[in-house]
């Protein structure tokens, strides 16, 4: 008898309760775990994303230009920081849907990066070419770090990754240089700079123990890698020559890289001007194969469990998406999302992968074990794709 | 005599506008500039990795090279050739919108 009893009296507080909580403004309390943001690239927006839901929750306006916007989670994975083309940087609250701050900081960056106490956000500037560090939630400037080679020219600067001990570490493009600045005290921020690492680095990664660095070339086959707990050993080169002399194919987009690439106990990333994901061992730094792949790759994603890496590439082959498994080194699956695929992003353990197509307006959500497709979004010339999970990964 | 009228008249063609391709193309060619030019150059065209493309930009560079940049691309650079997606005349066309401030993507 008193089962019904309590039921009944349950509906009826549930009942007396609900007006209260219709009028009282109080959105209901959740976590922000599940939740990401998707760049809408001409728009000058951000879609506030659920991958549990595999819905869009809300959008922030007022971005500015977003082409080729990258973002950075606050540890409590509340806020998201948009770096945007234009120099703008962006706080952005996803909880409750709003633009909390904007400073345009430069006048033209790519990137940037958060610190290991989440207490700095830096920026990486192409014009004017330097670094600019700002608190995390003021967005107060706190320093600025021209990055001035030779006899004064400022290079575009590009691959910045947090380090442990509230470092980031970043390329010059246009001098060839790795520097590491470290703001452990912001107001005098020590800077050690490596030079001669090779032609043109294009962007860079951190695994994701912190300790390895390493610089995509664009003007020469190989990568720069620097072991940074010992610096002192310098910059190596590896999987140099990779190219074997032949000439390669025009580069119509700049791959990506992040500590994405490492699954296992391998590194993948893409071949510049090739139609190969080239694969090397992560202690020896050796390479232990290549993977032929469709097109030139720009975006080569393990699997947050290392057992897949999702790859994509660039024009006129981006509207295909191939995975490789990590275990035979094949390809096991080819597929066309839609027109000119710009990123990937997997959910927090993997089972799902979105994936923006850009001229099909569309994000699709494929299972990543049986590539079934989940549920397709439609986002205006999406880009970017980015989830809170990355707040507590060293190197994103 | 041929080659000489050749030599004449070259200038003067680039002078006149470049005949706009059909509207489905041009189409085409605004979004490649923007979106695929634009992930070097910017969506803006305001620069990146790649200088800015804007009228200001462009002005004093002969437009005849500007063109061969974009069907040739710049070799020890990162600029590719395009000669494979573009014909001479779509090249032109694309100059002659780059000089003067160039359009906007129709939604």
């Amino acid at each position: 008898m008193t089962m019904p009893r309590t039921w009944l009296l349950g509906l009826w507080m549930l009942f007396l309760s609900w007006p209260l909580l219709a009028w009282s403004g109080e959105p209901a309390l959740r976590g922000t775990g599940d939740l990401g943001v998707i760049i809408e690239r001409g728009a000058g927006r951000v879609l506030i994303v659920n991958t549990s839901a595999n819905g869009i929750v809300g959008r922030v306006e007022g971005l500015g230009d977003l082409s080729h916007a990258s973002v950075v989670f606050s540890r409590d994975q509340r806020y998201a920081y948009v770096f945007g083309r234009d120099g703008g940087l962006s706080k952005v609250d996803i909880l409750r849907g709003t633009l909390e701050k904007r400073v345009v900081q430069g006048g033209n960056s790519i990137g940037g990066a958060i610190s290991q106490d989440g207490k700095l956000v830096a920026v990486a500037n192409y014009e004017p070419g330097g670094l600019k560090v700002f608190a995390a939630d003021t967005l107060e400037p706190v320093a600025d770090i021209p990055a001035a080679y030779g006899d004064g020219k400022l290079s575009k600067v590009v691959g910045i990754a947090d380090l442990p001990g509230d470092r980031f570490i970043y390329s010059l493009f246009d001098a060839d240089q790795i520097w590491i600045a470290d703001l452990r005290d912001p107001k005098s921020p020590q800077v050690e700079k490596f030079g001669n690492i090779g032609k043109a680095p294009y962007d860079g990664l951190v695994t994701p123990d912190g300790r390895y660095y390493l610089a995509g070339l664009f003007g020469e086959d190989g990568i720069a890698l620097l072991d940074t707990w010992q610096p002192q050993q310098g910059v190596k080169r590896i999987l140099a020559n990779y190219g074997r002399g032949e000439e390669k194919l025009p580069v119509y987009k700049m791959p990506h890289l992040r500590g994405w690439a490492v699954a296992g106990h391998q590194v993948y990333l893409p071949a510049i001007g090739r139609h190969e994901v080239l694969v090397a061992d992560k202690i020896n730094w050796k390479e232990t194969a290549r993977v032929p792949v469709r097109g030139q790759p720009v975006f080569v994603v393990a699997r947050p469990d290392g057992r897949q890496v999702w790859v994509n590439f660039a024009f006129p082959d981006n509207g295909f998406v191939q995975v490789i498994d990590t275990l035979t080194g094949r390809i096991v699956q080819t597929l066309e999302p839609g027109k000119a695929v710009l990123h990937l992003e997997f959910t927090p353990r993997g089972e799902a992968v979105w994936i923006s197509a850009r001229d099909d307006n569309k994000v699709v959500v494929y299972d990543t074990a049986s590539f079934a497709k989940r549920a397709e979004l439609p986002v205006e010339s999406p880009s970017g794709i980015f989830f809170t999970s990355r707040a507590h990964r060293i190197g994103f | 005599m041929l080659v000489l009228s050749g030599f004449v008249l070259a200038p003067l063609a680039l002078a006149e506008e470049p005949p706009t391709p059909p509207p489905q193309r041009s189409r085409e060619l605004v979004r490649m500039v923007r979106q695929d030019c634009g992930s070097c150059h910017g969506l803006t065209l305001r620069g990146g990795l790649g200088p800015a493309l804007l009228p200001e930009a462009l002005r004093d560079k002969p437009p005849a090279g500007l063109k061969y940049t974009i069907l040739l691309g710049r070799p020890g650079t990162a600029m590719p050739p395009w000669k494979t997606f573009l014909s001479e005349a779509e090249a032109d066309w694309i100059v002659a919108q780059l000089l003067r401030g160039f359009p906007e993507e129709s939604k």
